[in-house]
């Protein structure tokens, strides 16, 4: 028989968790509460006393053709950095898991990125996407004007690519090489002893073997790119020029707090939560068919 | 002609040194088992054969090509390997037809020889199914089929079959067999069972400590092991070890601290007269004698006994040292009684006691030496003169 450790004062163990409840209710379900109330009622024009207005904050939304570009803007922004970041986090796993010469440093040093905040990546890459000074401006000397983020919306979306793309790389990686490690080793040297040099091992044995972590990665990367860009977008370019970098996440900051129409921007968060869980279930539906596990 | 031949192979993790200049020479269409308790360096040479691990020093070459430097694909070695290694995301089919297709086979004769292959090991019925749906004897199967569809010129068998349950690893030990007959090319097989080795062997390779202890045939590795630890690794239960003196006419050897004699071929006895020996006794070479009164016969009480089916283990203690007997049919002697044992002197193994080496003399009767290959000679040759001192 078990002997288990329990308290007979129910009021200890509703203490213990107190705080953990506390810290999900003032910052989950709190604010978005506030968001359900704002989306659904609007504030008179001088304060106080919100009206209950049902679905109209959501017409104006998708009435607004700015809008519907920022959603377009999100989808673009979130596939491309994604796809940026997934692909080379695999190939730096790879070659960690190779060994090859130093890979002990590089295994640790790749992961330091994931520990620094989205705004001071952000800060870091805005010198270096100067297009007077930063190293980007080497691109000035092919070419006069050639990238300016500051006036292309091109380059504007590069840049914050880019950079989402450099913070999700550790995150990806640590999980590929996990990944890659978790491949016996005696497959690999059997697809050797098959025949299959480097490349056709990846890509015959490893890259299938990585479905599942793929599609994992898959999944946390676009959610996040959807919803936490926030940091990037502000300090890189305030989400311009011209709203070519004002994805739905910066749409919420600018009109709800510089615009201080709250109650759109209420709205605007419950569509971006929606399209979240949306993609996420399709994701679920139609690729992880695909997925082999072991 | 796949023969391989391996030239003062050494092995090195680091400072660590784990094989200790290997010489073993493998003839085409041999079979050949390494047998060794575990970390003794026999994966680490097969791997090595392979091109799976580097070789520190020495050469190995296959088919008289000097293999070092040659990537695992282009040495024509194929591996079965312990856990069996199967890509899990393919289906039968298609593991056994990977290596063709990466070499460029075309599908349709692909197919055919997947398909000829698999029928010849019993798998026609499964070629749809994934790994994970194969019990692990058709896992072996499948593992044995990937190696067999590629017709390499040598197979190499990494314990292949110690995930197996007992039965089955009989059975697939069987069809190893059968399948190298039929298929006559080189294989190397490295395992830690000494039946399995026993079994399957046209000459079988003792490693221990990274160094090959003996190199022969399975009748002369337990007829005339060449170390006391060849003795005590092969054959079960082990090998009793009594430390002995030699008699000055060299007929008879006495075991320290008791009056029993122990008969000594003359022939070897004469060139070790008074010196010190360690003998060695298998279990089931010992005869109870049926009359208990010469003092000198060796006896011995046995306190307790283990009931084997086809006979009874009988353990006692002899010169403060454990003593195991065998003892063949249903009459067994009763505990505590003392019994004499009758031995004859072509079951008395001598050792010598500092080099741990068998003591043999060139054309004696119980040392093989002269009619062992070359490599066997060189593991096992020490004469009387120079291992005496």
């Amino acid at each position: 028989m078990q002997k288990r450790a329990y308290f007979k004062a129910n009021w200890l163990a509703y203490l213990f968790i107190a705080p953990q409840l506390l810290i999900i209710f003032v910052f989950f379900y709190w604010p978005a509460s506030q968001a359900m109330y704002w989306a659904f009622t609007l504030e008179q024009p001088f304060g106080g006393g919100n009206q209950w207005v049902g679905l109209d904050n959501f017409r104006a939304v998708f009435s607004d053709e700015t809008y519907w570009a920022s959603i377009w803007r999100s989808i673009v922004f979130a596939a491309l950095s994604t796809g940026l970041a997934m692909s080379m986090a695999l190939v730096l796993a790879l070659f960690a898991d190779r060994q090859l010469r130093g890979y002990r440093f590089f295994r640790v040093g790749m992961i330091w990125p994931y520990a620094i905040a989205a705004p001071a990546a952000a800060l870091a890459f805005r010198f270096l996407f100067n297009p007077q000074s930063g190293v980007f401006a080497y691109l000035n000397t092919l070419s006069p004007g050639l990238w300016n983020p500051a006036l292309s919306g091109v380059d504007a979306m590069t840049a914050i690519i880019i950079t989402q793309a450099w913070k999700q790389v550790s995150y990806s990686f640590i999980f590929f090489l996990a990944g890659l490690q978790s491949i016996p080793r005696s497959l690999i040297e059997a697809g050797s002893m098959d025949g299959a040099r480097v490349m056709r091992r990846m890509l015959d044995l490893q890259l299938p073997l990585l479905a599942p972590t793929i599609f994992f990665l898959l999944v946390i990367n676009m959610t996040d790119s959807f919803t936490d860009s926030f940091g990037i977008v502000d300090i890189l370019t305030e989400g311009g020029p011209a709203r070519a970098t004002e994805l739905m996440v910066y749409k919420i900051y600018v009109d709800g707090f510089q615009g201080l129409d709250y109650s759109g921007a209420a709205a605007q968060s419950l569509v971006l939560m929606a399209l979240v869980i949306l993609m996420t279930f399709f994701q679920f539906r139609f690729i992880e068919r695909r997925v082999h596990y072991t | 002609m796949a023969d391989i031949d391996i030239r003062k192979v050494e092995k090195f993790y680091g400072k660590n040194q784990v094989v200790h200049g290997v010489d073993l020479n493998i003839q085409d269409g041999e079979f050949i088992v390494i047998l060794g308790p575990s970390g003794c360096g026999k994966s680490t040479l097969l791997r090595m054969i392979a091109g799976l691990e580097e070789i520190s020093n020495g050469e190995i070459s296959i088919e008289n090509t000097v293999v070092n430097q040659l990537e695992p694909r282009e040495r024509g070695c194929a591996m079965v390997f312990q856990n069996y290694a199967l890509y899990p995301h393919m289906t039968v089919a298609q593991n056994i037809g990977y290596a063709l297709k990466v070499g460029g086979m075309r599908k349709a004769e692909r197919m055919q020889k997947v398909e000829a292959t698999a029928k010849s090991l019993g798998l026609d019925q499964l070629l749809d199914r994934k790994p994970a749906q194969l019990s692990g004897g058709q896992r072996q199967r499948v593992a044995m089929g990937r190696a067999i569809v590629r017709e390499p010129k040598v197979f190499l068998f990494d314990e292949p079959l110690s995930n197996l349950d007992a039965k089955l690893r009989v059975q697939m030990r069987l069809e190893i067999r059968r399948l190298h007959r039929t298929l006559k090319a080189t294989s190397v097989f490295v395992t830690h069972d000494q039946v399995e080795a026993m079994s399957l062997a046209d000459r079988l390779v003792v490693m221990n400590a990274g160094r090959i202890e003996q190199v022969g045939t399975p009748e002369e590795v337990y007829h005339a092991p060449a170390s006391i630890y060849v003795g005590g690794f092969i054959g079960s239960p082990a090998m009793n070890f009594l430390p002995c003196g030699v008699s000055d006419c060299g007929t008879f050897a006495v075991i320290d601290n008791t009056s029993f004699r122990l008969p000594v071929d003359p022939e070897i006895g004469r060139t070790i007269a008074g010196q010190s020996v360690i003998v060695g006794l298998r279990p089931e070479d010992l005869k109870i004698a049926p009359e208990a009164n010469d003092p000198n016969l060796l006896t011995v009480a046995f306190d307790f006994s283990e009931e084997q089916g086809s006979g009874r283990l009988m353990h006692g203690r002899l010169a403060g040292r454990d003593f195991v007997l065998h003892s063949a049919g249903r009459h067994h002697p009763a505990p505590g009684a003392p019994c004499s044992l009758a031995i004859g002197a072509e079951s008395v193994h001598l050792f010598d006691p500092t080099t741990e080496k068998r003591i043999t003399v060139a054309g004696a009767k119980t040392g093989q030496t002269g009619t062992l290959p070359a490599a066997f000679q060189k593991t096992s040759d020490v004469t009387v003169s120079g291992a005496i001192q």
